[in-house]
């Protein structure tokens, strides 16, 4: 069975993958609805940025955030310099690490709810005197649903499941930066297999869980749309 | 309340400079070929062409001129697109709602509920717009356009995404905005008989230019331009009912040239009618023939001949003052010895009641 710092390191990953869900969407939906309507000429160039997480070996992301958040780094240097504590080992810096890390789970999904919507619903919501902002909080977000869904439930589930990034960022201290998918390294490491088995059990279930519960809620949303198209 | 409007848009492959006075009453019909610029002109009217200049005025609201452009939410209009586009996220009702509720209570003039009679959508408020036929949801469409109390209605071929059917179905609800509502109308369409049943005024916009304006009878008639050509030709006449036959079961339309004998009609006298008379079905003599089954025959001014393809002429008339249009044979406008001025008979064949 689980023992505390199992424990601790389950409640530190299901606060981890919150947190970054929460800004991964606050960060991820501007980007992805101004990402969907630009014709700006370097757009591709974003978009690789963005992507960069799909392709590259999270150690090299885990490294290069290492550096930068660290105390001799630009941005923990920085914060030093500002009275902070360098972000690196710490829960904040492995919040940072995961947001980038997970970033393309998110905006891709956005981006892609918001293309399909078009420019017509926006248009004739202006012309029914909804302002820019309000005809984006009542027409593209209701109508973006399932893209918010898809996006909220694989920006945690690949948070909880990354392992990379924050074995290089996040030190392993119990009840601050140990993560599951670490503690069943650490058992793996030290051959206690039935904690391990627990553990990565556990986290099979879950992420199983919630993904057939996007492509359930997604298919009935897409269902409807087809039903429209019909008439 | 008058509309002014000047709009200059400049695209790498298209470039649209209208300058227009619209009717502050009625239905302004905008017509002409694909790509000529309707469509665009009426979202620039809107404020949905964000590169356009010029001057638009509505009334007494300036929506645009050169120092500064209304954004289109806050443009008292209403606007029916091609498909209706509601809100898939909402039902009926609060697709009708959305705009009204936007709307300060000082500028409400048309009630939800008046919006929806007018349409005849009271049945269908719950139901999502899925749940509805494409006639339906051009309806509520229209009706949600209405409920935002707009100072002019501007509308983008709105039937034209429907099968004849549905387009029977809607025409009523049309006609009645005419009639009942004290706002200008818009109505961008190709098709030529939506126009002659809706329209009083045409607009015929080629080109991205205006290539002439007026009343729609005259413009239908007027042979510079191509709408008074080919087999779709007609003539519109605005006239009343003045009687009825019971024992013949007629109905008798008085216009400025003379009386209609048409089949019987449950229409009130007084009741005002749109006829619309095809070129084709009319013919010309010199005399008045009574022995012959037609019954609508009026005397008329010869004003102007042009040809149709080799064989056959487009005569156009008048009588007393109201254009006609006759398609006859070269040959028989020779035997009759037609020139402009000469006074004939029309006889027509066929009337077809629009409104």
């Amino acid at each position: 069975m689980l023992n505390e710092y199992d424990l601790s390191a389950l409640v530190v990953t299901l606060k981890l993958a919150a947190v970054s869900t929460l800004l991964l969407l606050a960060l991820g939906t501007p980007l992805a609805w101004w990402m969907a309507r630009t014709r700006w000429k370097y757009k591709a160039l974003l978009e690789a940025v963005i992507a960069l997480p799909l392709v590259l070996p999270p150690t090299v992301l885990g490294f290069y955030l290492l550096m930068a958040l660290g105390s001799n780094g630009p941005i923990g240097g920085a914060m030093a310099w500002l009275g902070g504590q360098p972000l690196a080992f710490t829960f904040a810096g492995l919040v940072i690490g995961s947001v980038i890390y997970s970033m393309p789970f998110v905006v891709q999904p956005l981006q892609n709810a918001f293309s399909a919507i078009g420019s017509r619903p926006m248009e004739v919501a202006a012309t029914l005197r909804a302002s820019p902002l309000d005809r984006f909080f009542t027409v593209a977000v209701p109508l973006a649903r399932p893209g918010f869904i898809t996006a909220s439930v694989l920006g945690f589930a690949h948070t909880v499941g990354e392992f990379g990034v924050v074995l290089m960022i996040g030190g392993n201290i119990p009840g601050e930066t140990q993560v599951l998918s670490i503690a069943i390294y650490d058992h793996v490491e030290a051959l206690e297999y039935g904690h391990a088995h627990w553990l990565s059990g556990g986290l099979l279930l879950l992420s199983f869980i919630l993904l057939v519960s996007i492509y359930t809620i997604n298919r009935r949303f897409t269902l409807m749309q087809q039903v429209e198209h019909e008439h | 309340m008058s509309i002014d409007c000047r709009i200059n848009i400049d695209r790498p492959n298209f470039s649209l400079d209208i300058e227009l006075a619209i009717a502050s009453t009625g239905i302004t019909g905008i017509t002409g070929p694909s790509g000529g610029g309707k469509t665009t002109l009426l979202r620039a009217m809107a404020g949905l062409e964000k590169n356009s200049r010029g001057y638009l005025r509505v009334g007494d609201a300036i929506w645009q001129d050169a120092m500064h452009f209304t954004p289109p939410h806050q443009r008292q209009l209403g606007y029916v697109f091609q498909e209706a586009s509601l809100f898939a996220h909402l039902n009926v009702q609060d697709n009708l709602q959305y705009g009204m509720r936007r709307v300060p209570n000082s500028q409400r003039k048309v009630s939800i509920d008046r919006a929806i009679d007018l349409l005849g959508i009271a049945p269908l408020l719950q139901r999502k717009p899925t749940q509805l036929s494409g006639g339906e949801r051009q309806r509520v469409a229209i009706a949600r356009a209405l409920a935002v109390s707009p100072k002019i209605l501007l509308m983008d071929e709105p039937l034209s995404a429907l099968d004849i059917q549905r387009k029977r179905e809607i025409m009523p609800y049309l006609e009645t905005l005419h009639g009942e509502l004290d706002i200008p109308i818009i109505y961008v369409s190709h098709a030529l008989d939506e126009l002659a049943r809706l329209a009083d005024h045409l607009v015929l916009i080629d080109n991205g230019k205006v290539k002439d304006s007026g009343a729609i009878g005259d413009m239908l008639t007027n042979f510079d331009l191509p709408l008074a050509r080919g087999d779709d030709a007609a003539a519109l006449i605005n006239g009343q009912v003045s009687g009825h036959d019971d024992e013949f079961q007629l109905t008798y339309i008085d216009f400025a040239g003379g009386r209609f004998t048409v089949a019987k009609k449950p229409l009130a006298i007084g009741h005002p009618v749109r006829l619309s008379i095809a070129a084709r079905d009319t013919s010309l003599t010199k005399q008045h023939q009574s022995d012959t089954s037609i019954l609508n025959i009026f005397p008329a001014t010869v004003q102007a001949i042009t040809a149709e393809g080799n064989s056959q002429v487009m005569v156009r008339l008048s009588a007393q003052g109201t254009p006609l249009l006759s398609r006859i044979t070269r040959k028989s406008a020779e035997l009759l010895a037609l020139d402009k001025g000469s006074e004939v008979f029309v006889q027509i064949k066929t009337v077809a009641l629009l409104a």
